[in-house]
């Protein structure tokens, strides 16, 4: 907000830029690699959309500092919650496919 | 999946035309504004179409807050509320759009008022770089 003199960025430029990294993340899902370096690239394609968003868009990169580090600061508690939530993404496969298995058949006499 | 990359284009089209308004009052160009926030809010309002059909769409084929035929009913519970609350700050977004955009046809927005439209625009950058995140999260991973 603070109105520090600066050169228009090449918002175009960042356009382009943005498209691009778009286009590679719908070509990254059909890449035949790992699951989890699928899910490593999209998530680095995705932080660097947003981060030329927020710095050439929001005009961060043009501001003090401590305002990106306010900005970024939420982010920390993104990843918290993330972890917090990891035992229940790891618990209900597992409920899942003890509540979907067959029952034993009854024991013949 | 090709539609939700194309909602994806749409609203980073809607950025740079926002980004565009913003400069354009800053040299005090006041039809450039005018010709950018409706750019703007046209890329908005394609946006919301496309989520509204994508919504009529796979509610049709069985989606729901608490039911997904293809898996997890937790998706469709995490699918509407994230999209939903996303497509309601848009809609907002698209609001507080043409509230200027129709002071400025009226003749009440003047270049002095270069930081109403500095917000306006922070705004709309942030709903863009939350469906960034939205994308990759919900329909790519």
């Amino acid at each position: 907000m603070a109105h520090t003199a600066h050169t228009q960025p090449n918002y175009i430029g960042v356009f382009w830029w943005l498209l691009a990294l778009t286009i590679l993340e719908v070509g990254v899902i059909f890449m035949p690699i790992a699951r989890v370096l699928i899910a490593i690239l999209l998530v680095g394609l995705a932080l660097t959309k947003a981060s030329l968003v927020a710095m050439y868009f929001m005009h961060l990169k043009f501001e003090r500092t401590t305002l990106g580090l306010i900005a970024v600061t939420p982010l920390l508690l993104c990843v918290l919650l993330v972890f917090a939530l990891l035992p229940d993404h790891s618990a209900t496969p597992h409920l899942t496919s003890a509540a979907a298995a067959p029952t034993a058949p009854p024991p013949s006499r | 999946m090709g539609l939700t990359a194309f909602m994806t284009f749409l609203l980073i089209c809607s950025s740079v035309t926002m980004v565009l308004a913003l400069a354009s009052i800053q040299r005090e160009d006041m039809a450039g504004l005018r010709k950018f926030l409706a750019l703007t809010i046209l890329g908005g309002l394609m946006f919301l179409g496309m989520q509204a059909y994508e919504w009529s769409h796979l509610i049709h084929e069985g989606l729901g807050l608490t039911g997904n035929p293809w898996g997890a009913s937790l998706f469709g519970t995490t699918f509407f509320i994230i999209t939903g609350f996303h497509g309601a700050h848009v809609t907002g977004g698209v609001i507080y759009l043409s509230s200027y955009l129709i002071r400025s046809l009226l003749g009440r927005l003047q270049p002095r008022h270069v930081n109403q439209i500095e917000i306006a625009a922070l705004y709309w950058h942030f709903v863009d770089l939350v469906w960034i995140l939205v994308f990759t999260f919900v329909y790519l991973l």
